[in-house]
């Protein structure tokens, strides 16, 4: 069920009720999304519930709609983007995934260290040699000289952590369709234990963290290559 | 109703214009000396009276000291702001500004900050617009670069308010103008506009869908335009005097040096835009000591010295795109806006980001006025033009916080659709700690150092409990405007939290009621008077152009009841002339007007059939001749 956004009788701009996202569209909370349908719905919805259309209405209104329509823009942001979505899922099921990041960010920043980060295992030796090679260039690019070949090395394997990049976003795609799976079942009148909903979850903050490793390292490496 | 008319205004750095929605088009009002353009300059006249537009444009050379050009460029910004732009701009600040207050500028005795001077212009284009409709006008939508921060769009609303105009929407200027663009070609794709007008340059891509023209991506830079061109060909001229005349026009201490830039800057603008047209300008300055600055630019020399300027424009365009994930290949328009833009070169590097010719069908100066129109339209209800019209724009700059270690916590990212909101929670530090403060800022930088400052928050009567305890919500909301909104609760007590803004920039609520120039108890008055005036000397024209219409051979030919009903409707006109109702003066003169469409038709046909007996058009006793507009007709203008 959508959540009611306007008056069933008169088509008014209702108060937002206190709802998540994927009931603010009438979705269940499923990770696999159209989102063309979603778009669709989204200018639907923009074209009744915009501050900008709702300008000759009554104060009470207009501050509902805008409420309504800061909802919506939020809503449909945050689904819309898959990582996105599925970092605001894993939220609502009680992963404080941004809170861990935030507070490890600060740490570094005040600290003035580098950021701790868990490096996957399997990337721990790739990742070391390229950090030696990053700051190669650092220091190369300081002398003022030119280092074609190391550049080129740099280049392949930033390609190669895209492809990567790549690779998890199928393997976060994989996870979605177990999520989703076991929501159907427990819609159907199937339980679902503790566990098992644990689990899925944890794999996807698994597949979130190496992802977030990966992004951020190719955009380390695409930053000393344009610099 | 005539009363709820919500007009369009363009407040630019150079020009600033009015449009309404006329039927199914927006156009624009003219000023009261027929230019659809309002110089955005602002002077005091020797009674300190305030002068606007063209009318002020002299005293920028006459009494440079009493006029203000460019005030856009001080909208929303601080001292340390605008440092670099005091080396370029004759701004007098006042010098009794203390460190955090809003700044204001000096016109003779007076001082005015940046919203006060803006309010000024945006006075005279609702006047415009009142003489135009014949009615108040007390609704406006404004529009604002784009890439304007918080700081800069409230300010814009402040001076609305103090013009005595309620701000419906404050619309982006490329936004609005795709808006104008988009209303007769209805159609679906992406359209890249670029915006380079007198101070400020944006760039915005947007996806047009079934009437709905939504921003993707917006980036720009707030002090960039066809200012900074001005500013380079005045420093060249400067050095020039300098080095070959011997003369130092820098120096403050000489008043006519004043007179004497800008007298310059006036040869510049008029060379840099006929550059545009023809390969090679020739500038001829007169200056004191009957010296003169003589020399020729080349388009040649000139595109070489604009380059790094326009350059600047390239960091913005290729991040937009790459904000918005889309290669150049894949924009379907490119739409040129700003006066700036006639500038081939401007033109060519246009081209050869995007790889696609640029649209030039509308006027540049106009376009985004015309839009603004759009807009107030749909606002205002929408008509059979704007059916199914909606605009979703976007937040140009990030919002963050600042948290520990000076670091900002980005919660809104630019580019979001606005309305866009955040949810924050706080707690406190110490047992019963009762206050909160929250610093919240504006940009794209790591640390909260190199962010703009938009508001210092203090969360007040937090009720005491232990450390750690409370939590507060803050939410943060970004309107369609694009300005913030704060507000709090601590969720435990369920008491909603006071907070207390301290703007870092920008006046407070007191201070813009103090500022309003037209208080609502005059407004009317003031109105009314000026409508009363107006109309008198309208009355007055007509009256005149009776007088040499009866003179003429026309008045012959009259039968005598035409007479009769004319020499009526004259004495009518003329007896309420003398009293205050401006609209039966207005009726009386409709009257008289009709009343003589004959007379104004019979004297044509005699100074066509005289000139035709071989006398000449002067001695047909035309005074104006036959390609002056109806003798009788209304005078459009004082």
């Amino acid at each position: 069920m959508r959540a009611v956004h306007f008056c069933k009788s008169c088509g008014k701009v209702q108060p937002p009720a206190p709802v998540d996202y994927f009931t603010f569209f009438g979705l269940p909370r499923k990770l696999n999304l159209d989102v063309t349908v979603l778009e669709k719905d989204f200018y639907e919805l923009s074209r009744k519930l915009h501050p900008d259309l709702n300008a000759g209405a009554g104060s009470q209104e207009q501050e509902w709609s805008l409420q309504q329509s800061s909802l919506l823009n939020d809503a449909h942001r945050t689904l819309k983007d898959p990582i996105k979505r599925t970092q605001y899922l894993l939220q609502l099921e009680g992963v404080e995934l941004e809170e861990q990041s935030k507070t490890a960010t600060e740490e570094a920043r005040t600290t003035g260290q580098v950021k701790k980060q868990i490096v996957p295992p399997d990337l721990l030796e790739e990742v070391f040699e390229l950090n030696m090679q990053l700051e190669e260039l650092r220091m190369h690019k300081k002398m003022g000289e030119d280092d074609p070949a190391l550049i080129e090395e740099i280049g392949r394997q930033k390609l190669e952590l895209e492809e990567k990049q790549e690779a998890l976003l199928r393997e976060l795609e994989f996870r979605w369709k177990m999520w989703d799976g076991m929501i159907q079942r427990e819609q159907n009148g199937q339980p679902v234990s503790g566990e098992e909903r644990k689990q899925e979850r944890d794999k996807m903050v698994d597949v979130l963290n190496r992802r977030n490793y990966i992004r951020n390292l190719v955009r380390d490496v695409g930053e000393v290559l344009e610099n | 109703m005539a009363s709820d008319r919500i007009v369009g205004i363009d407040l630019g750095t150079t020009n600033s214009l009015v449009a309404f929605m006329q039927g199914e088009s927006p156009v624009v009002i003219p000023g009261d000396d027929g230019s659809n353009l309002v110089p955005s300059v602002v002077a005091l006249d020797q009674n300190n009276q305030p002068v606007i537009g063209n009318a002020a444009r002299k005293h920028l050379t006459e009494t440079p000291e009493r006029a203000v050009y460019s005030i856009k460029r001080l909208m929303g910004r601080g001292v340390d702001d605008i440092q670099e732009e005091l080396k370029f701009f004759p701004f007098r600040l006042a010098e009794d500004l203390q460190a955090g207050e809003v700044l204001r500028i000096r016109l003779g005795e007076k001082t005015f900050t940046p919203p006060e001077i803006s309010a000024l212009i945006l006075r005279q284009l609702k006047r415009n617009a009142e003489r135009f409709f014949g009615a108040q006008v007390t609704k406006a939508v404004i529009t604002v670069p784009a890439y304007f921060n918080d700081a800069q769009r409230q300010a814009t609303k402040d001076a609305g308010r103090i013009a005595g105009l309620e701000v419906l929407r404050l619309v982006n200027e490329p936004t609005a103008a795709s808006l104008a663009y988009g209303l007769d070609r209805k159609q679906n794709g992406i359209v890249a506009v670029y915006d380079l007008g007198g101070g400020t340059f944006d760039i915005s891509i947007l996806k047009l869908h079934d009437g709905i023209f939504e921003v993707i991506a917006t980036n720009g830079d707030t002090h960039l335009g066809g200012d900074d061109i001005d500013n380079l060909l005045i420093t060249i001229a400067l050095d020039d005097t300098l080095g070959d005349l011997g003369l130092d026009l820098r120096s403050k201490d000489l008043r006519h040096n004043a007179e004497a830039v800008q007298a310059i800057r006036n040869a510049v603008i008029e060379a840099k835009i006929a550059l545009s047209l023809q390969p090679s300008v020739k500038l001829d300055v007169e200056l004191p000591g009957g010296k003169r600055y003589v020399r020729e630019i080349t388009r040649e020399q000139f595109e070489q010295l604009i380059q790094p300027i326009i350059d600047r424009t390239v960091g913005p365009c290729k991040q937009a795109l790459k904000d918005a994930g889309l290669k150049p290949e894949q924009i379907d328009e490119v739409v040129l806006v700003g006066g700036s833009t006639r500038i081939p070169k401007v033109r060519a590097l246009v081209k050869e980001l995007f790889h696609r010719e640029p649209h030039t069908d509308l006027n540049p100066d106009e376009v985004v006025a015309l839009g603004a129109a759009v807009q107030a339209n749909i606002l205002g209800g929408g008509s059979v033009a704007t059916e199914n019209m909606l605009l979703l724009d976007v937040t140009p700059l990030s919002l963050g916080i600042e948290v520990a270690g000076g670091v900002t916590d980005k919660i809104i990212l630019r580019n979001s659709t606005i309305p866009a909101s955040a949810t924050q929670f706080y707690t406190t530090q110490i047992d019963g700690q009762a206050n909160v403060a929250i610093h919240v800022l504006q940009g794209e930088r790591e640390l909260a150092k190199d962010c703009r400052s938009l508001a210092r928050f203090d969360l007040k009567g937090i009720p005491a409990m232990a450390a750690g305890m409370a939590r507060i919500e803050v939410k943060f909301l970004i309107d369609a405007n694009g300005i913030l909104h704060v507000s709090a609760r601590e969720q435990r007590s369920g008491k909603e939290a006071e907070i207390q803004v301290q703007p870092s920039y920008g006046l407070t609520d007191e201070q813009v009621e103090g500022m309003i120039l037209d208080s609502f108890d005059s407004a009317e008055e003031d109105f009314r008077q000026r409508q009363i005036i107006e109309s008198r000397n309208e009355a007055a024209t007509i009256l005149a152009a009776l007088d040499k219409g009866k003179k003429s051979p026309a008045w012959g030919h009259l039968t005598t009841d035409e007479k009769k009903t004319i020499a009526k409707m004259e004495k009518a006109l003329i007896a309420v002339k003398a009293e205050d109702d401006y609209q039966a003066i207005r009726k009386a003169i409709d009257a008289l007007n009709q009343g003589t469409t004959r007379l104004a038709e019979l004297m044509m046909d005699t100074a066509v059939s005289t000139a035709l007996k071989g006398k000449t058009m002067d001695e047909a006793d035309m005074g104006e001749g036959p390609t002056a507009p109806h003798p009788m007709a209304k005078a459009e203008f004082e």
